[in-house]
Protein backbone atom coordinates (compact mmCIF):
# COMPACT_ATOMS: atom_id res chain seq x y z
CA UNK A 1 0.00 0.00 0.00
CA UNK A 2 1.53 3.31 -0.85
CA UNK A 3 1.79 6.35 1.41
CA UNK A 4 0.32 8.40 -0.96
CA UNK A 5 -3.48 7.25 -1.17
CA UNK A 6 -3.78 6.84 2.58
CA UNK A 7 -2.25 10.10 3.14
CA UNK A 8 -4.26 12.85 0.49
CA UNK A 9 -7.62 10.67 0.89
CA UNK A 10 -10.75 13.01 1.26
CA UNK A 11 -12.55 11.88 4.14
CA UNK A 12 -15.83 13.03 5.18
CA UNK A 13 -16.53 13.27 8.91
CA UNK A 14 -19.86 11.06 9.08
CA UNK A 15 -17.99 8.98 6.66
CA UNK A 16 -14.83 8.40 9.65
CA UNK A 17 -16.98 9.05 12.39
CA UNK A 18 -18.99 5.60 11.12
CA UNK A 19 -15.50 4.03 11.28
CA UNK A 20 -13.41 5.32 14.13
CA UNK A 21 -16.47 4.88 16.83
CA UNK A 22 -18.26 2.09 15.48
CA UNK A 23 -14.98 -0.09 13.99
CA UNK A 24 -11.77 -0.81 15.06
CA UNK A 25 -10.46 -3.36 17.87
CA UNK A 26 -12.20 -2.62 21.22
CA UNK A 27 -9.78 -3.72 23.97
CA UNK A 28 -9.82 -2.78 27.43
CA UNK A 29 -7.72 -0.42 28.47
CA UNK A 30 -7.77 0.72 32.22
CA UNK A 31 -8.43 4.41 31.98
CA UNK A 32 -10.65 3.38 28.60
CA UNK A 33 -14.27 4.85 28.56
CA UNK A 34 -16.42 3.07 29.84
CA UNK A 35 -18.64 4.78 27.28
CA UNK A 36 -20.66 1.68 25.34
CA UNK A 37 -20.00 1.77 21.43
CA UNK A 38 -23.44 2.44 20.81
CA UNK A 39 -23.31 5.68 23.38
CA UNK A 40 -20.43 6.70 21.75
CA UNK A 41 -21.84 6.48 18.23
CA UNK A 42 -25.19 8.44 19.23
CA UNK A 43 -23.20 10.71 21.03
CA UNK A 44 -21.45 11.88 18.16
CA UNK A 45 -24.96 11.79 15.97
CA UNK A 46 -26.40 13.82 17.86
CA UNK A 47 -23.84 16.67 18.23
CA UNK A 48 -23.82 16.21 14.20
CA UNK A 49 -27.21 16.69 14.26
CA UNK A 50 -27.41 19.93 16.19
CA UNK A 51 -24.73 21.37 14.04
CA UNK A 52 -26.37 20.95 11.46
CA UNK A 53 -28.13 24.32 11.41
CA UNK A 54 -30.62 23.79 8.13
CA UNK A 55 -32.55 20.43 9.48
CA UNK A 56 -34.68 18.64 6.28
CA UNK A 57 -37.15 15.87 6.92
CA UNK A 58 -35.79 12.86 7.23
CA UNK A 59 -36.83 10.19 4.80
CA UNK A 60 -38.42 7.22 5.69
CA UNK A 61 -35.95 5.23 4.26
CA UNK A 62 -33.53 6.43 6.79
CA UNK A 63 -35.45 5.31 9.11
CA UNK A 64 -36.65 2.07 7.85
CA UNK A 65 -32.85 1.15 7.22
CA UNK A 66 -31.04 1.59 10.16
CA UNK A 67 -30.85 -2.31 10.94
CA UNK A 68 -26.93 -3.41 10.32
CA UNK A 69 -27.57 -6.40 7.67
CA UNK A 70 -29.38 -5.90 4.68
CA UNK A 71 -30.15 -9.38 3.93
CA UNK B 1 7.41 10.06 30.65
CA UNK B 2 5.65 11.75 33.87
CA UNK B 3 3.19 11.05 36.28
CA UNK B 4 0.70 13.38 35.06
CA UNK B 5 1.02 11.43 31.43
CA UNK B 6 -1.53 8.70 29.53
CA UNK B 7 -1.14 6.57 26.94
CA UNK B 8 -3.16 6.49 24.41
CA UNK B 9 -3.54 3.80 21.90
CA UNK B 10 -3.94 4.55 17.99
CA UNK B 11 -2.83 0.67 16.44
CA UNK B 12 -1.36 -2.56 16.31
CA UNK B 13 1.04 -3.87 13.95
CA UNK B 14 3.42 -6.48 13.30
CA UNK B 15 6.52 -6.48 15.65
CA UNK B 16 8.61 -7.31 12.73
CA UNK B 17 7.67 -3.77 10.46
CA UNK B 18 10.03 -1.13 10.15
CA UNK B 19 10.02 -0.29 14.35
CA UNK B 20 10.40 3.41 13.87
CA UNK B 21 7.33 5.43 14.70
CA UNK B 22 5.57 7.07 11.69
CA UNK B 23 6.13 10.71 11.92
CA UNK B 24 2.62 12.45 12.06
CA UNK B 25 1.55 14.19 15.47
CA UNK B 26 -1.18 12.33 17.84
CA UNK B 27 -4.51 13.89 18.96
CA UNK B 28 -2.48 15.66 21.47
CA UNK B 29 -0.57 16.92 18.96
CA UNK B 30 2.24 14.75 20.43
CA UNK B 31 4.92 12.76 19.01
CA UNK B 32 3.63 9.10 18.28
CA UNK B 33 5.61 6.09 19.90
CA UNK B 34 6.22 2.37 19.41
CA UNK B 35 6.39 -0.53 21.81
CA UNK B 36 7.32 -3.73 20.79
CA UNK B 37 6.56 -6.55 22.51
CA UNK B 38 7.39 -9.87 21.34
CA UNK B 39 5.63 -10.22 17.42
CA UNK B 40 3.66 -6.83 18.02
CA UNK B 41 4.11 -3.42 17.86
CA UNK B 42 1.52 -0.64 19.52
CA UNK B 43 1.12 2.67 18.25
CA UNK B 44 0.84 4.91 20.80
CA UNK B 45 1.81 8.65 22.11
CA UNK B 46 1.59 10.01 25.71
CA UNK B 47 -0.98 12.86 26.17
CA UNK B 48 -1.86 14.95 29.61
CA UNK B 49 -3.77 12.92 32.01
CA UNK B 50 -5.31 15.76 32.99
CA UNK B 51 -6.98 16.60 29.66
CA UNK B 52 -7.47 12.61 28.74
CA UNK B 53 -8.72 11.71 32.19
CA UNK B 54 -12.03 9.94 31.69
CA UNK B 55 -14.27 12.49 33.53
CA UNK B 56 -12.84 15.59 31.19
CA UNK B 57 -12.70 12.56 27.92
CA UNK B 58 -16.57 12.47 28.17
CA UNK B 59 -16.76 16.15 28.16
CA UNK B 60 -14.45 16.49 25.28
CA UNK B 61 -16.51 13.66 23.47
CA UNK B 62 -19.78 16.21 23.63
CA UNK B 63 -17.83 18.48 21.67
CA UNK B 64 -18.17 18.06 17.95
CA UNK B 65 -15.13 20.56 17.38
CA UNK B 66 -12.76 18.49 19.56
CA UNK B 67 -14.61 14.93 18.50
CA UNK B 68 -13.93 16.13 14.87
CA UNK B 69 -9.93 17.07 15.29
CA UNK B 70 -9.26 13.66 17.82
CA UNK B 71 -11.32 11.93 15.19
CA UNK B 72 -9.11 13.31 12.42
CA UNK B 73 -5.59 13.21 14.44
CA UNK B 74 -6.29 9.68 15.30
CA UNK B 75 -7.40 8.36 11.72
CA UNK B 76 -4.17 10.50 10.66
CA UNK B 77 -1.82 8.08 12.77
CA UNK B 78 -3.73 4.77 11.85
CA UNK B 79 -3.35 5.23 8.01
CA UNK B 80 0.77 6.27 8.35
CA UNK B 81 0.77 3.22 10.34
CA UNK B 82 -1.46 1.42 8.04
CA UNK B 83 0.75 2.80 4.97
CA UNK B 84 4.03 0.71 6.59
CA UNK B 85 2.36 -2.59 6.44
CA UNK B 86 -0.80 -4.72 8.10
CA UNK B 87 -2.59 -2.80 10.77
CA UNK B 88 -5.49 -3.18 13.74
CA UNK B 89 -6.83 -0.20 14.18
CA UNK B 90 -7.94 0.46 17.48
CA UNK B 91 -10.89 2.24 18.22
CA UNK B 92 -11.34 5.85 19.49
CA UNK B 93 -10.46 7.20 23.26
CA UNK B 94 -8.68 3.72 23.77
CA UNK B 95 -6.40 5.02 26.80
CA UNK B 96 -3.72 3.18 29.01
CA UNK B 97 -1.96 4.74 32.22
CA UNK B 98 0.82 3.50 31.20
CA UNK B 99 2.95 2.10 28.48
CA UNK B 100 2.97 -1.03 30.90
CA UNK B 101 -0.68 -1.53 30.67
CA UNK B 102 -0.03 -1.56 26.62
CA UNK B 103 2.94 -4.09 26.94
CA UNK B 104 0.30 -6.14 29.02
CA UNK B 105 -2.32 -6.03 26.12
CA UNK B 106 0.00 -6.73 23.45
CA UNK B 107 1.04 -10.17 25.52
CA UNK B 108 -2.40 -10.53 26.90
CA UNK B 109 -4.24 -10.93 23.14
CA UNK B 110 -1.04 -11.63 21.27
CA UNK B 111 -3.40 -14.53 19.64
CA UNK B 112 -6.08 -12.45 18.74
CA UNK B 113 -4.57 -9.45 17.50
CA UNK B 114 -2.14 -12.18 15.50
CA UNK B 115 -5.58 -13.41 13.47
CA UNK B 116 -6.53 -10.09 13.10
CA UNK B 117 -3.47 -8.65 11.40
CA UNK B 118 -3.35 -11.65 8.98
CA UNK B 119 -6.59 -11.50 8.08
CA UNK B 120 -5.88 -7.78 6.92
CA UNK B 121 -2.88 -8.71 5.43
CA UNK B 122 -2.59 -7.14 1.87
CA UNK B 123 -5.96 -6.02 1.97
CA UNK B 124 -7.70 -2.79 2.16
CA UNK B 125 -11.05 -1.61 3.15
CA UNK B 126 -13.45 0.07 0.82
CA UNK B 127 -16.25 1.68 1.28
CA UNK B 128 -19.37 1.63 -1.20
CA UNK B 129 -22.40 4.16 -0.47
CA UNK B 130 -25.46 3.59 -2.33
CA UNK B 131 -28.29 6.34 -3.10
CA UNK B 132 -31.43 6.58 -4.65
CA UNK B 133 -33.45 9.50 -6.10
CA UNK B 134 -36.87 8.75 -4.59
CA UNK B 135 -38.79 10.69 -7.41
CA UNK B 136 -36.70 9.11 -10.25
CA UNK B 137 -37.21 5.59 -8.34
CA UNK B 138 -41.33 6.34 -8.55
CA UNK B 139 -41.05 7.33 -12.02
CA UNK B 140 -39.28 4.66 -13.08
CA UNK B 141 -42.13 1.94 -10.80
CA UNK B 142 -45.45 1.30 -12.91
CA UNK B 143 -48.07 3.16 -10.98
CA UNK B 144 -51.61 1.96 -12.65
CA UNK B 145 -53.26 3.46 -9.74
CA UNK B 146 -52.07 6.84 -10.08
CA UNK B 147 -52.91 6.37 -13.68
CA UNK B 148 -56.77 4.83 -13.57
CA UNK B 149 -57.95 6.96 -10.39
CA UNK B 150 -61.26 7.67 -11.15
CA UNK B 151 -62.74 11.11 -11.19
CA UNK B 152 -66.28 10.93 -12.24
CA UNK B 153 -69.34 9.34 -9.90
CA UNK B 154 -67.07 8.64 -6.56
CA UNK B 155 -66.62 12.14 -6.09
CA UNK B 156 -63.73 14.40 -5.10
CA UNK B 157 -62.92 13.39 -1.50
CA UNK B 158 -63.13 9.25 -2.91
CA UNK B 159 -60.95 10.21 -5.67
CA UNK B 160 -58.22 12.45 -3.53
CA UNK B 161 -58.05 9.41 -0.93
CA UNK B 162 -57.37 6.60 -4.08
CA UNK B 163 -55.01 9.43 -4.89
CA UNK B 164 -53.39 9.47 -1.67
CA UNK B 165 -53.47 5.58 -1.39
CA UNK B 166 -51.68 5.69 -4.96
CA UNK B 167 -49.16 7.61 -3.65
CA UNK B 168 -48.24 5.91 -0.46
CA UNK B 169 -48.54 3.00 -2.57
CA UNK B 170 -45.56 4.11 -4.80
CA UNK B 171 -43.63 5.51 -2.41
CA UNK B 172 -43.75 1.64 -0.49
CA UNK B 173 -42.92 -0.13 -3.51
CA UNK B 174 -40.02 2.42 -4.37
CA UNK B 175 -39.02 1.71 -0.88
CA UNK B 176 -39.00 -2.04 -1.38
CA UNK B 177 -37.30 -1.76 -5.08
CA UNK B 178 -34.06 0.34 -3.45
CA UNK B 179 -33.84 -2.50 -0.84
CA UNK B 180 -33.94 -4.84 -3.36
CA UNK B 181 -31.47 -2.88 -5.03
CA UNK B 182 -29.44 -2.35 -2.12
CA UNK B 183 -29.13 -6.57 -1.76
CA UNK B 184 -27.86 -7.16 -4.95
CA UNK B 185 -25.39 -4.67 -5.16
CA UNK B 186 -23.94 -6.17 -1.74
CA UNK B 187 -24.55 -9.54 -3.10
CA UNK B 188 -22.70 -8.35 -6.66
CA UNK B 189 -19.71 -7.06 -4.46
CA UNK B 190 -19.11 -9.46 -2.16
CA UNK B 191 -17.68 -12.32 -4.13
CA UNK B 192 -14.73 -9.41 -4.66
CA UNK B 193 -13.78 -9.10 -1.38
CA UNK B 194 -12.44 -11.07 1.66
CA UNK B 195 -14.88 -10.17 4.20
CA UNK B 196 -17.64 -7.40 4.32
CA UNK B 197 -19.17 -5.30 6.75
CA UNK B 198 -22.60 -3.35 6.35
CA UNK B 199 -22.79 -0.14 8.21
CA UNK B 200 -26.44 1.57 9.22
CA UNK B 201 -27.33 4.06 6.73
CA UNK B 202 -26.02 7.88 7.73
CA UNK B 203 -28.45 10.07 8.06
CA UNK B 204 -29.71 12.44 5.76
CA UNK B 205 -29.24 15.87 7.73
CA UNK B 206 -25.74 14.58 8.10
CA UNK B 207 -24.93 13.40 4.41
CA UNK B 208 -26.42 16.46 3.21
CA UNK B 209 -28.23 14.71 0.60
CA UNK B 210 -32.23 13.96 0.15
CA UNK B 211 -31.73 10.88 -1.78
CA UNK B 212 -32.48 7.87 0.44
CA UNK B 213 -28.89 6.27 1.55
CA UNK B 214 -30.02 2.13 0.61
CA UNK B 215 -26.27 0.86 1.39
CA UNK B 216 -23.27 1.95 3.68
CA UNK B 217 -20.96 -0.87 3.42
CA UNK B 218 -17.20 -2.04 3.79
CA UNK B 219 -16.07 -4.17 1.93
CA UNK B 220 -12.49 -5.75 2.57
CA UNK B 221 -9.99 -6.29 -0.41
CA UNK B 222 -7.79 -7.95 -1.68
CA UNK B 223 -5.23 -5.67 -3.42
CA UNK B 224 -4.83 -7.82 -6.43
CA UNK B 225 -8.43 -7.71 -6.65
CA UNK B 226 -8.97 -3.87 -6.05
CA UNK B 227 -8.99 -3.04 -9.50
CA UNK B 228 -11.75 -5.32 -10.80
CA UNK B 229 -13.86 -4.22 -7.25
CA UNK B 230 -13.62 -0.48 -8.95
CA UNK B 231 -15.05 -1.36 -12.10
CA UNK B 232 -17.52 -3.21 -10.97
CA UNK B 233 -18.63 -0.38 -8.35
CA UNK B 234 -18.11 1.88 -11.86
CA UNK B 235 -20.50 -0.23 -13.82
CA UNK B 236 -23.02 -0.70 -10.60
CA UNK B 237 -23.16 3.25 -10.51
CA UNK B 238 -24.90 2.73 -14.28
CA UNK B 239 -26.83 0.10 -13.35
CA UNK B 240 -30.42 1.84 -12.75
CA UNK B 241 -31.51 5.21 -13.55
CA UNK B 242 -31.49 7.18 -10.44
CA UNK B 243 -28.71 5.13 -8.51
CA UNK B 244 -25.77 6.52 -7.29
CA UNK B 245 -22.56 4.17 -6.00
CA UNK B 246 -19.96 6.09 -4.33
CA UNK B 247 -16.59 4.66 -3.24
CA UNK B 248 -14.63 5.64 -0.42
CA UNK B 249 -11.26 4.60 0.76
CA UNK B 250 -9.06 3.10 0.72
CA UNK B 251 -9.28 2.93 4.49
CA UNK B 252 -7.31 1.17 7.17
CA UNK B 253 -9.63 -1.73 8.31
CA UNK B 254 -11.40 -0.17 11.00
CA UNK B 255 -14.36 -2.19 10.23
CA UNK B 256 -12.92 -5.34 10.26
CA UNK B 257 -10.96 -5.26 13.73
CA UNK B 258 -14.17 -5.49 15.66
CA UNK B 259 -14.33 -6.46 19.16
CA UNK B 260 -14.78 -10.43 19.71
CA UNK B 261 -18.19 -11.70 20.15
CA UNK B 262 -19.26 -9.26 17.96
CA UNK B 263 -20.85 -10.00 14.37
CA UNK B 264 -17.99 -8.14 12.34
CA UNK B 265 -20.12 -8.94 9.33
CA UNK B 266 -19.49 -11.65 6.82
CA UNK B 267 -16.19 -13.23 5.78
CA UNK B 268 -16.01 -15.18 2.75
CA UNK B 269 -13.67 -17.63 1.62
Amino acid sequence: MADGPLAARPVSLVDLLDRVLAGGVVVAGEVTLCVADIELVQISLRLLLSSVSALTAGSPAAAARTDPEVQ
Amino acid sequence: MTGSQTVWLYAVTRGDADSSPPAVRGVAGEDVRVLTEGPLTAVVGSVDARRFGPDVLAGHLENLDWLATAARAHDAVVAAAAARGPVVPVRLATLFSSDDGVRELLRGRRGDFQSALAAVTGRAEWGVKAYVDPDSLADSLSAPDAATVPTGQSGAGSAYLMRRRAKLAARQSAQSAAGEWAQQIHARLRPLCAASRLHPAQDPRLTGRRDWMILNAAYLVDQDRTEPFHALVRQLTEWQAGLDVELTGPWPPYSFAVPEGAQPGERHG
